[in-house]
């Protein structure tokens, strides 16, 4: 079979593809990418289908064997990608071949990288999707995180070729730009006060930050009331639990809840979260449904409009 | 129906504020309409007790066009019929070493714990909702006499199969996961299984009681300790 060994898992890595869409009614969660764009990037400069499968590289220090001649790219944070020691461009197709040796080091800044091959790795779906969560013990291998020994397998490719996107084009990790919050759900049940006080303090990412839901530390905003009927959660929903303290909930999340919720960050900026570390000072600023509805457009259109350049065999 | 803003992408549709089989037939009457009206542009749906969060391609329609839309909803929520749906008995290990707020609960509720475990266990409930995990069924209604708010920290791992109370809803934990529901006792039955099919035992609008049983039973049906 051929494919890439693991030898060493990293800290988190997961197999995962755009995530498990339209399985809220059983209670299925979305997972999948926590930088959808880096992830798409990833696929989109190796000519891949979006959705292709590949690997999301939590903190780093990941190292695959190729049993396999191809093409692999690695995108997101800035984990120092080496092949057989040498260090390599990120964001940029690179030939492999068998026995080579692949690292992604540990983050300098992003916590989150994703490193995909052509035509990405061979995992059946489940409920549709490959993408791992761990919680729901679906997708992957066998619903975990990569461990030493697994094998991903996938297809021969070594004239597949591909593209690098110019710095120019690659996200800034670095950027500490408030992050944008629509105001909704329960927003009622904080006051005018609270909501001030939300938007002009400096929260702090907790230890207790993952897949799920980031914990945020900070001036506490308790609402009014205790619990609500539990009710549907959507991605980037901000719930605040009586203690004042916010937890923002990421891909992992449970589809249902009854703490009550200010908002829910703009998705963008809940790919940002997703790539900075616990202990980093965050902000937010409001933003409206249309706001985003408009900033959605115009990403997409961005996306669309980069040409990456050709990298030949 | 009240429409308000969940997310960039997302509005959640509220039918009212209460534990109501009439209401839930609403919102499981809401989920086929949103389908129908939304059609392609529709992501996903979680109906809940008295919501339907509606999750849709921003790509393809905008959140005004989706609130024109549903607003055919409001014109027009006739009560959807309230069904009776199959009982299923689900055997649980009632103690305070399988429930570890058991004894809180009912200090706070001055009751025994014999008591409150008498209560839960001879209340038939109803599937409001699944969700929060995969085979995560809300029940409802518990007695209100053993109603308990949500923990205000949630625990970081609650074990699978806890049998748990938040306010006077309660549920089984499908696997082990985070949580703030108050822990009164451990169910060995799956209540998630991928592999098997139907992948769940109960649906939304099922009946559900439960059986007390003791440690050396729930071990013998499979419980994890």
């Amino acid at each position: 079979m051929s494919g890439f060994n693991v030898r060493q898992p990293g800290l988190m890595t997961l197999i995962t593809d755009s995530g498990r869409i339209g399985h809220h009614r059983i209670g299925l969660t979305t997972g999948g990418p926590l930088d959808p764009m880096a992830f798409a990037w990833a696929n989109r400069l190796l000519g891949n289908e979006p959705n292709a499968t590949a690997l999301e590289i939590s903190i780093g220090s990941l190292v695959l064997e190729a049993q396999v001649d191809t093409w692999l790219v690695l995108t997101g944070g800035e984990l120092p990608l080496k092949i057989n020691g040498k260090e390599m461009e990120r964001w940029q197709a690179h030939r492999v071949n068998v026995g080579d040796r692949i690292e992604a080091g540990f983050s300098q800044a992003g916590a989150r990288g994703y490193l995909a091959v052509s035509g990405g790795f061979d995992i059946p779906p489940t409920f549709g999707s490959t993408a791992t969560v761990q919680r729901e013990k679906l997708g992957g291998l066998n619903g975990q995180k990569l461990q030493s020994g697994d094998r991903l397998p996938c297809a021969s490719a070594p004239d597949a070729g591909g593209f690098r996107l110019p710095a120019p084009y690659q996200p800034n990790y670095r950027n500490t730009a408030p992050l944008r919050v629509i105001l909704g759900y329960q927003q009622d049940a904080f006051s005018a006060v609270q909501k001030q006080l939300f938007f002009t303090s400096s929260y702090r990412i907790s230890d207790r930050a993952d897949r799920m839901g980031y914990r945020l530390e900070g001036p506490a905003i308790p609402p009014s009331i205790n619990g609500i009927l539990s009710e549907g959660i959507c991605l980037g929903a901000i719930q605040v639990p009586s203690d004042g303290q916010p937890i923002v909930l990421l891909n992992d999340r449970q589809t249902i809840g009854g703490y009550p919720k200010i908002g829910s960050l703009f998705s963008q900026d809940l790919a940002r979260l997703a790539q900075m570390l616990p202990g980093t000072e965050i902000s937010f600023t409001p933003f409206t449904q249309d706001e985003a509805h408009n900033q959605l457009l115009l990403n997409q259109r961005y996306y669309s409009m980069i040409e990456p350049i050709a990298v030949t065999p | 129906m009240r429409i308000a803003v969940a997310g960039e992408n997302s509005l959640i549709l509220y039918f009212g504020d209460t534990t109501d089989p009439r209401i839930s037939a609403q919102v499981q009457h809401a989920v086929g309409e949103t389908e129908r009206l939304l059609g392609e542009a529709l992501i996903d749906l979680v109906p809940s007790y008295a919501s339907l969060l509606v999750i849709y391609n921003p790509f393809l329609i905008d959140h005004l066009e989706v609130r024109r839309r549903l607003q055919e909803l409001a014109n027009n929520s006739a009560e959807g019929e309230v069904t009776e749906g199959t009982l299923i008995k689900l055997p649980v290990w009632y103690s305070t070493e399988s429930g570890p707020d058991l004894e809180a609960l009912a200090q706070k509720a001055g009751l025994s714990v014999d008591e409150v475990i008498a209560l839960h266990a001879t209340t038939e409930y109803r599937v409001y909702a699944i969700g929060f995990a995969p085979g995560f069924a809300y029940l409802g209604q518990v007695d209100e006499r053993i109603a308990a708010p949500r923990l205000a920290t949630p625990r970081q791992v609650v074990p699978r199969g806890s049998v748990a109370i938040a306010d006077r809803q309660t549920a089984i934990y499908p696997s082990a996961s985070p949580g703030g529901w108050n822990l009164i006792g451990r169910c060995p039955t799956r209540m998630f299984d991928p592999d098997s099919d139907p992948c769940m035992p109960v649906q939304v609008g099922d009946r559900v009681s439960f059986e007390p049983i003791d440690k050396a039973r729930y071990l013998e049906l499979g419980g994890e300790l």
